[in-house]
């Protein structure tokens, strides 16, 4: 058989997916959004020094629907990976691998990346400064 | 018995002769940037944004100039190092090092881009 037509380990596709997997590759998914978050934030820096007209583009731009509703699930990712890089953390201390742990703290993270994303949005939508 | 020549072992730098830098640097943003993003994101929520004069004045106080400052580098260097693994990871064959070159250069170019503009409204008077 040709190298690279080999069977390759572990079948991701065989697997049932669990909250153990899906989190490991929501942590990377995340972080990949993120990037992109921190053009958004540099750009959004950008029009802020570069002057009034420039600022009031920008939030034209970030304040449309459909850019509102990417920003949304942005900050979905912001929580998530802030919530879920503290659970990889605290492992690094060496702890929490028991597996009923692990299932506990991802259910946790994902109720914190929740919560915290629905407190800010509920801000920034009905109360807060503005 | 261990196969690491004692060499290898006193230098602790592994097959890539990285040793632990890359994982030691990721740790060492992330424990930053999770305080410097809740700080963040606390702030950005009890800001007016829709007023650029305000939103300058609370950039140009020397405290808040210096975090934001630190946030766009500590994100860039963390984001960095994050989207080369998964690049290393899944991406193979000839698009592989352009890609990890593009990486760099757009994180080089966000990171100037934000610590120029912090620079610019907190000493500029932008």
């Amino acid at each position: 058989m040709a190298v690279g037509k080999r069977p390759l380990s572990p079948h991701l596709q065989v697997y049932r997916p669990q909250i153990t997997s899906v989190l490991s590759i929501s942590h990377r998914f995340s972080g990949i959004v993120l990037a992109a978050g921190l053009l958004v934030l540099v750009y959004w820096l950008a029009a802020l020094a570069a002057g009034d007209a420039a600022y009031a583009e920008a939030l034209s731009v970030l304040g449309a629907w459909p850019v509102k509703l990417v920003l949304f699930l942005g900050s979905f990712a912001f929580f998530y990976h802030l919530a879920n890089g503290i659970r990889h953390l605290w492992w690094d201390s060496g702890r929490g691998f028991e597996i009923s742990q692990v299932y506990a703290s991802g259910w946790a993270v994902i109720i914190a990346a929740s919560a915290l994303t629905l407190l800010a949005w509920g801000i920034v939508l009905f109360g807060g400064a503005s | 018995m261990s196969l690491r020549s004692p060499l290898g072992r006193a230098l602790g730098l592994g097959a890539a002769g990285n040793g632990t830098a890359h994982w030691w640097q990721q740790r060492v943003t992330a424990v930053a940037l999770a305080l410097l993003g809740a700080w963040f994101a606390i702030c950005l929520l009890s800001l007016e944004l829709g007023d650029r004069a305000a939103l300058a004045g609370w950039i140009a106080r020397p405290l808040n100039a210096a975090l934001l400052g630190l946030l766009v580098l500590t994100a860039a260097w963390h984001s960095q190092l994050g989207t080369r693994v998964i690049v290393e990871d899944y991406v193979k064959g000839a698009l592989k090092v352009p890609l990890l070159l593009a990486l760099q250069f757009v994180h080089a170019i966000a990171a100037a881009v934000g610590v120029v503009a912090v620079l610019q409204i907190a000493i500029g008077g932008r």
